[in-house]
């Protein structure tokens, strides 16, 4: 039974991540018909912003370690913690969440350059044509990242408070080896804000229900006098945006590298294909679904039965779900089935 | 496309007047090639021999892109000082402190090094693409490098078929010289047999002969050979051994592999990961609470067999405090690695990694071994290399065994560091095990390592 | 240019075969010039060509023909360890078993089209790969790569008498030597007859009919024919050149490793054909050329070599010039070909033959206005490549 909960757990918090990330490629393909495979890397520069924000609030003053004297070993102490004492401490404690302030504008004017300055040239290309180029995009913005960074992953602690584990068990009655990580559990309502906060802009705006609209029929309400390109060029920095703050929040989960993009690419693309190319309910629904799938499937006593299967798991569920529904568990009828 | 076919022809009238036509195609009709040499015609007669030239080229074949480049990129700058240093300039680093040495600072046997580079994405195919390009083209005489063993393995028997050796970088599965040995490969690295035998009594001193063990280990050959390994040391002291779980490579959350050792009744985690994984496994684990957990009445702890220092930054706070082994590291105070830890951080402005030392201390091997055998002809060479003991590179008095070109050395047994004091200061040193107490029978792992001309 | 001869087609294959065997004098001077390089080159042509095959002609974008390249290596280092060091049998084992992976999986994942079809082929690679390196390490051996080893039995091998006498012997064709310049040429002809089918299947009735399905396969099947047995096929012949991709490597270098059936293998192959044009004939086989130059060649520059290129300048210079670079170059590889995909696919839709399509047409448009004639043959609409 612990065993049980703890993998429905485990799957959950995966599924939000997926669910994330997915829901914004399935955004971005439901309105643009566009086939992002820089996708990823937005995941991943979301992570970097964290990444830089920690660098900047950890400016130190560096003090000479004079035992060592062919190369240059400092002390650091952060300025943050020379100005402001205690303050400044707990700033850099809570940098990982500081950096969703950071990470909202950035991402969006990102999402926004990348939509203007190239995806948009994209729209009436075949699909291998936009895979190709936003591939190329992800490998450029990577290696910059790399350039900068390094190859090496960049540890991010969570702030203090979160750090540790809550003891499921004892409040739910269950023995006390249910316990599960706070951050991890953050992680997992933040996923759930950001679901609710995307759902209901594009249920309970004006401009939401426009974009909807476009996605229904696009042509006739461009034809209603609406600019539906310069929405659907915001709801391209929306999901720039939303898969950023996935990254940001992913940082003390998985310490970012330059590489964490493509690790996310391919399972995010399945999950879409899972939910229904351009459904966003089924995005979410299926990033949930595969997540706890894979937790089950790495369970020993599933492992022992069939060898492997955690590891190709995602992919078996995609194969038949493609073959016995092959709109994905929600999507239109008609879509991307011709 | 008549355009494409257009320019085909003219270079192909342009060069068809040349000199080079005649040689190609002279190759095309014998079948042979202008590189390769013609088996049994002499026998000082070998690829890529230098001895027409002023200069030795050598290949450094490290990874460049992928997880593990920055590893890779500390290894070439380690091969560079190498170069720099055989060739007579800057302080001379280990070269002042190796015992016995026969090098004299003016190149190989009076040859200047020169040097190639190349990327091997730690991937067997790229590898071995990579080096033959070094050995085809370059016309490279001895070629170094690896972050992987996979990549050690698959290169080192490439070695093999074209004749040419290959001093092995950072590789620690047993295979590289178990069963996997090659006559034309050497790993100065440690392995993952001699990181269990070096765990063993600190483990025992540490955590008592009463614990059980819970294995994540990474689902390919290297963290196989090492799960074998370390669960034969713990046996060994008595521990029991709860269970051993494959993860998938790359496989980035952890967490469901994970949950299950909270309620397994195992008190210790051994995690068999190395690079990414083992910083996603660690640092996942700590946020587990699994280190601040009492199982069976005693703290729970989890180990890591295998440590660098980059894998160190990496995992941040959470190495703290848990044990592991490492080949090397740049707070030694012997005379070699500190004159090396001396020319590299005034090179560089920082302390070289493990990976560092063992390419270098590999390149003036085999350096030494073209001087002792006062030829390049790999043959001899390798005779030179094997069963050379030496002194002054780091690890104490070395030998490299004969019987499977594998370095036996002072293993050393580290600990993520309470209280770092500057930003290299991650791992501290526990324990030097001993040379004897991580030998081993070279037939346990079998293997054979083929002929000596090839 | 446009239209396709019998006649054109005869110049083209010659022409193609004598710049293929002529490669090792022509590719001498950017360096590129080495047994290994070549028989890549030569390699990943055929793969490309395949590939160009299912993709060029009826659209269908698999992500996952990588996995028949692993099987025919598997297959192919297989036949060496039991039944002989010859290619022949390599060879044909090789394509045969990937053919038949191909059947099963293009019969699969061809009930499906667009991006869905990409999927199911990435998703079964991505399997394959997954196995292949864990759990089927038996068959595979894993991460390390299937190898051959002295104590294989090589059952045809000592039947005939031929036990080695030192080391692994080398794999042969009808005992010519399979490595170097010999290895390059087995592939380069194989390569030029693979380019001569692809040839064939491109101007046959068979090429018409994938054609007409990439165009509108709406219409193809109101018309009430079943593309099913067209596409499938085309499948499978490029399944089986993939094979052949795969046990060639295998026969230059006897070594098969799991993670050339990786995803991002399979998007290489995408990669190279988009590159240098979809749906030319020599499209591919240029694409596949860059791709391996860069990953070979671009990757070995480092800030060394930089150095004595630039060495003619001023030392400031010298340095600028060396640090600018070195981001593209060595380590940086990979943002330089993230680059070029960018450019080509912005720029020249059509991949590099499209780009040399245009430069022809320019220069004959000047010749044509110099000579002061009016006509403006092939001026107006410049059609990509075939």
């Amino acid at each position: 039974m612990d065993a049980f909960v703890l993998q429905v757990l485990n799957g959950l918090d995966k599924g939000g991540s997926y669910a994330l990330i997915a829901l914004g490629l399935t955004l971005i393909f439901g309105t643009l018909g566009v086939v992002n495979f820089a996708h990823g890397a937005l995941f991943m520069l979301g992570a970097f912003c964290a990444v830089t924000l920690k660098k900047i609030l950890t400016i130190s003053k560096q003090v000479k370690d004079e035992s060592i004297t062919f190369f240059d070993a400092f002390k650091e102490v952060p300025y943050l913690e020379l100005w402001f004492g205690e303050t400044g401490t707990a700033i850099i404690d809570y940098a990982v969440p500081l950096s969703i302030l950071l990470a909202i504008p950035v991402m969006l004017l990102i999402g926004l350059a990348m939509e203007r300055g190239l995806i948009r040239f994209f729209y009436k290309r075949t699909h291998a044509e936009q895979i190709l180029v936003t591939f190329g995009l992800a490998i450029v913005l990577q290696e910059i990242v790399k350039a900068f960074f390094g190859a090496n992953p960049v540890p991010m602690p969570p702030p203090e408070l979160l750090t540790g584990s809550a003891d499921i068990g004892a409040a739910i009655g269950l023995g006390d080896s249910v316990i599960y990580p706070w951050w991890r559990l953050t992680y997992l309502l933040f996923a759930g804000i950001i679901i609710a906060a995307v759902f209901s802009f594009l249920q309970f705006t004006t401009f939401g229900m426009v974009v909807r609209a476009g996605m229904q029929d696009r042509e006739t309400v461009g034809l209603l006098g609406i600019n539906i390109e310069r929405r659907f060029t915001i709801v391209f920095g929306i999901a720039a945006v939303v898969s950023g703050l996935a990254g940001v929040m992913y940082t003390p989960i998985v310490p970012p590298d330059y590489h964490l993009g493509m690790d996310f690419l391919v399972l995010s693309f399945v999950v879409v294909v899972v939910g229904g190319m351009g459904s966003l309910g089924g995005a979410v629904t299926a990033g949930f679904l595969l997540g706890i799938l894979q937790s089950f499937a790495s369970m020993n006593e599933v492992k022992e039965i069939l060898p492997g299967i955690d590891q190709i798991i995602i992919f078996l569920v995609a194969v038949v779900i493609l073959l016995v529904r092959p709109r994905g568990l929600m999507g239109r009828k008609g879509v991307m089935e011709s | 496309m008549t355009n494409t076919t257009n320019k085909f022809k003219l270079s192909r009238r342009k060069l068809l007047t040349g000199a080079a036509a005649a040689s190609a195609g002279a190759a095309v009709f014998s079948g042979g090639t202008p590189y390769s040499f013609v088996k049994g015609a002499y026998a000082a007669d070998f690829r890529n021999d230098p001895s027409s030239q002023s200069f030795i080229k050598l290949g450094f074949n490290v990874p460049q892109t992928g997880p593990y480049a920055d590893e890779g990129a500390d290894e070439l700058r380690a091969y560079q000082l190498a170069v720099k240093h055989l060739n007579g300039e800057g302080d001379g680093g280990m070269l002042t402190t190796m015992k016995p040495s026969s090098l004299k600072g003016n190149g190989i046997l009076g040859k200047k090094v020169e040097y190639v580079t190349g990327d091997t994405q730690t991937k067997s195919d790229a590898a071995r693409a990579s080096a033959k390009r070094m050995i085809e083209k370059e016309g490279v005489t001895m070629f170094s490098g690896g972050s992987s063993s996979g990549v050690a393995i698959a290169t080192q028997s490439l070695a093999q078929e074209m004749g040419v050796i290959f001093m092995c970088g950072l590789t620690h599965s047993n295979d590289t010289t178990g069963k996997d040995k090659r006559r034309y490969g050497f790993r100065h690295f440690f392995n993952a047999y001699q990181s269990g035998a070096a765990l063993g009594p600190v483990l025992k001193e540490e955590m008592g002969t009463d614990r059980r063990a819970y294995h994540l280990t990474a689902d390919y050959t290297w963290g196989w050979t090492q799960e074998e390994s370390i669960k034969n040391t713990t046996e060994g002291l008595g521990w029991e051994t709860v269970n051993t779980v494959k993860t998938p490579v790359g496989a980035g959350d952890f967490s469901q592999y994970i949950t299950p050792v909270l309620n397994s009744g195992a008190d210790v985690l051994i995690l068999n990961h190395y690079g990414k994984d083992m910083i996603n496994s660690l640092t996942q684990a700590v946020q587990f609470g699994l280190r601040d957990k009492q199982v069976n009445g005693k703290n729970f702890e989890i180990i890591v067999p295998l440590f660098s220092r980059l894998m160190a930054q990496g995992a941040g706070e959470n190495i703290k405090g848990i044990l592991g082994t490492t080949n090397w590291n740049w707070a030694l105070q012997d005379a070699g690695s500190q004159a090396f830890v001396k020319s590299f951080g005034q090179e560089y402005g920082f302390p070289p990694s493990q990976a560092a030392h063992t390419c270098y201390v590999q390149t003036l091997l085999y350096a030494n071994a073209c001087e002792m055998a006062g030829t390049f002809y790999p043959p001899e060479v390798i005779k030179a290399l094997e069963g050379f003991e030496f002194d002054g590179m780091g690890n104490g008095p070395t030998e490299y065994r004969a019987a499977d070109h594998q370095c036996f050395k002072d293993v050393l047994v580290v600990r993520g560091n309470a209280n770092p004091s500057t930003q290299f200061d991650l791992l501290e040193i526990v324990k030097e095990v001993p040379r004897a107490q991580v030998e081993y029978d070279p037939a346990i792992f079998g293997g054979d390592l083929g002929p000596y001309e090839v | 240019m446009i239209t396709a001869t019998p006649r054109k087609d005869l110049l083209l294959m010659g022409i193609f075969t004598l710049a293929v065997l002529t490669m090792p004098i022509w590719l001498a001077p950017i360096g590129a010039s080495y047994p290994d390089l070549l028989q890549r080159f030569a390699i990943f042509g055929i793969f490309a060509i395949g590939f160009n095959i299912l993709f060029g002609l009826t659209g269908y974008l698999s992500f996952g023909h990588a996995a028949f390249l692993g099987v025919g290596s598997y297959t192919a280092v297989w036949s060496f360890k039991l039944l002989s060091m010859s290619v022949v049998p390599a060879v044909i084992f090789g394509v045969i078993t990937s053919g038949l992976f191909a059947v099963v999986i293009g019969y699969i994942s061809l009930r499906r089209s667009g991006i869905y079809f990409s999927i199911l082929t990435l998703a079964f690679a991505q399997m394959s790969y997954n196995l292949a390196y864990s759990v089927l390490t038996p068959i595979t051996n894993g991460e390390t790569g299937l190898q051959l080893s002295l104590n294989d039995p090589r059952a045809l091998d000592s039947l005939v008498g031929v036990t080695p006498t030192s080391g692994i012997p080398p794999t042969n064709f009808f005992g010519i030597e399979m490595s170097g310049y010999s290895g390059f040429y087995f592939c380069a002809i194989l390569m030029i007859i693979g380019f001569y089918i692809s040839m064939r299947i491109f101007r046959s009735p068979f090429g018409m009919m994938l054609r007409a399905v990439k165009s509108n396969s709406n219409r193809m099947s109101y018309t009430g024919l079943n593309m099913r047995p067209y596409t499938l096929t085309a499948f499978v012949i490029s399944g089986m050149y993939a094979g052949l991709a795969g046990s060639l490597m295998a026969v230059t270098d006897p070594l098969a490793g799991a993670e050339r059936m990786q995803w991002t293998a399979s998007g290489e192959v995408v990669l190279m054909t988009i590159l240098g044009g979809v749906g030319t004939l020599i499209g591919p086989v240029i694409g596949a050329g860059v791709i391996k130059y860069f990953e070979n060649i671009f990757s070995a520059i480092n800030e060394n070599v930089l150095h004595g290129i630039f060495d003619f300048l001023p030392e400031i210079l010298q340095d600028g010039a060396v640090a600018v670079l070195s981001l593209f170059v060595g380590e940086g590889w990979h943002l330089t070909l993230g680059m070029l995909f960018m450019l080509i696919v912005v720029f020249l839709p059509g991949g590099m033959v499209e780009g040399f399509t245009r430069i022809y047409s320019r220069i004959r448009n000047k010749n044509n206005k110099n000579n002061g004639e009016a006509g403006s043959v092939g001026s107006a609409e410049v059609q990509p490549g075939e």
